[in-house]
């Protein structure tokens, strides 16, 4: 394709635009890390940095809606710029809702406060950030790079952090079960793996912006799920 | 005219389900020349009833030359000649031994610039409907009104339906041109490029009346305009060097275009 439009002004304006949701995705990224970081080392002080920080992300996202409605005004898109364009309104989206679910699982660590929970039970949830920040990882490059391939890879990938998020949340129960004195501790880890889980989900959402960037066409199959909480909860509580 | 279930061979690989829609004008292996210079190759595409189909593509593609072919105005020319099928009602319009200013009353046109006639407003109008009828006074006057008024003109002109046509604006010119045009009660209207030389209340003006007037006609438009295009048609064909390159829904054609040259053209990336 002929890279560059006729108007150079008009490449240097979706230029900018993915420039700043690659900036949001990188600040989404160490939020999650850093949020995680903090539950298992219970580290409030990084906690409270998170919470912080979110403030930042929202910023980049306003910056972006202002700019695409400004770029829609000047340039009217049309076909894949117009892509583009709705393509990073919506990618700010879900990078904002990581954002928020980051300072979510912040404000946890910060509430857990002096309740140490078991290392065992944190490592599924940390194992599960892992899982979302390759997703993360995976999804942004096919971003940047425009590869749908890539982006298909991650759509799917989601059914595994499901998978660990109906294994962490079994456990929770158990211990739960056990002694009515972790349930305090638990709940809050409950959440914390739910959040994880929802980080996840907004992966797979950018994953089908970037697939409709690419292609135009959104993604019509079912997604595989893996998330069976709500089952597990039903089956331990007969 | 039938109403016929059928798919649209295109082009591209777009298929264009024209299910429910009558054929108005189907071109078929279209091939114009302008002494030897070959400006249409092979073109084939269809108009339908009811529905605003927009030429698009870059200066000298070809586009108001196809809308030249469909009422014939290039026989006013020497050296220019059309080989192929214009279908109108299932009747070749190529054919020798047409009647060409019935064909031309069936299938008006509005230009680029309006071209008022030296006379008054009412003149303009009741002109054409005469070439083609007798009216007694009353009826005539009844046309004229109504065809300012399809042309939304009327409340501007009803006044001073004595004034010269020339007089008015150049947005209330071009309407009083489609006013024109309507009165012949025309089947197709051909708009080759309405809007170029208009304000944007003008134009808008003009967009709404075609978004009026195509419940009973078949239209056909030539724009430079994308976003024009993109509002008015229903139908999409994108033109290169003398060829159709693409044609589909519009809705399609400005969101996910299947041609390479139609994406560069329509987002700005051409040459």
């Amino acid at each position: 394709m002929n890279d560059q439009h006729t108007a150079k002004a008009f490449d240097v304006d979706l230029q900018d635009l993915g420039r700043i949701v690659a900036e949001m995705g990188g600040l989404a990224e160490k939020q999650i890390a850093d949020s995680v970081s903090a539950l298992a080392r219970r580290d409030t002080t990084l906690a409270q940095r998170v919470t912080m920080a979110d403030a930042a992300i929202d910023a980049l996202q306003r910056e972006i809606e202002e700019k695409a409605v400004l770029t829609i005004a000047r340039r009217q898109p049309m076909a894949v710029d117009l892509r583009d364009v709705v393509g990073a309104l919506r990618l700010a989206n879900d990078l904002e809702r990581i954002g928020d679910l980051a300072k979510n699982v912040a404000k946890r660590v910060i509430a857990l406060n002096a309740e140490f929970p078991p290392p065992k039970l944190i490592r599924g949830v940390e194992h599960m950030t892992d899982l979302v920040l390759g997703q993360m990882k995976a999804v942004l490059d096919a971003y940047a790079r425009r590869d749908d391939a890539k982006a298909m890879a991650v759509w799917r990938g989601d059914e595994e952090i499901d998978a660990v998020c109906t294994s962490v949340f079994r456990e929770l129960l158990t211990y739960m079960m056990e002694d009515p004195r972790n349930i305090s501790f638990c709940i809050h880890l409950l959440f914390c793996a739910k959040n994880i889980e929802r980080m996840g989900d907004h992966a797979t959402n950018i994953a089908e912006t970037v697939h409709y960037i690419i292609d135009g066409r959104p993604i019509t199959d079912a997604r595989p799920k893996g998330d069976t909480t709500t089952i597990a909860a039903l089956v331990a509580g007969k | 005219m039938s109403v016929a279930s059928f798919t649209v061979p295109t082009v591209t690989h777009a298929q264009v389900s024209a299910e429910g829609l009558a054929e108005k004008i189907t071109i078929e292996n279209l091939d114009f020349f302008y002494g030897d210079h070959r400006a249409l190759k092979d073109i084939n595409v269809s108009l339908y009833l009811g529905k605003v189909t927009a030429f698009i593509g870059p200066s000298g593609c070809g586009k108001s030359t196809l809308l030249r072919v469909l009422n014939r105005m290039y026989d006013l020319y020497p050296h220019q000649r059309a080989t192929g099928m214009v279908r109108l009602d299932n009747q070749n319009i190529l054919e020798p031994g047409q009647d060409l200013n019935l064909l031309r009353a069936k299938v008006g046109m509005v230009f680029q610039k309006p071209t008022p006639f030296p006379m008054t407003i009412y003149e303009n109008i009741a002109f054409g409907i005469r070439l083609y009828e007798k009216l007694p006074k009353s009826e005539l006057d009844g046309r004229v009104q109504s065809a300012l008024e399809r042309a939304a003109l009327w409340n501007e002109v009803k006044d001073k339906l004595g004034a010269n046509g020339q007089s008015l604006s150049g947005g209330q010119q071009q309407r009083l041109c489609i006013a024109r045009t309507v009165s012949v009660r025309p089947e197709v209207i051909l708009f080759d490029e309405p809007c170029s030389a208009l304000d944007p209340i003008s134009t808008a003006k003009i967009e709404e009346l075609i978004d009026e007037l195509k419940d009973d006609y078949t239209i056909a438009i030539v724009t430079h305009n994308m976003q024009q295009a993109a509002r008015v048609s229903d139908f999409t064909a994108f033109m290169y060097l003398g060829e159709l390159v693409e044609y589909g829904e519009t809705t399609r054609m400005f969101t996910t275009p299947n041609d390479r040259r139609t994406q560069d053209y329509i987002t700005g990336r051409f040459g």
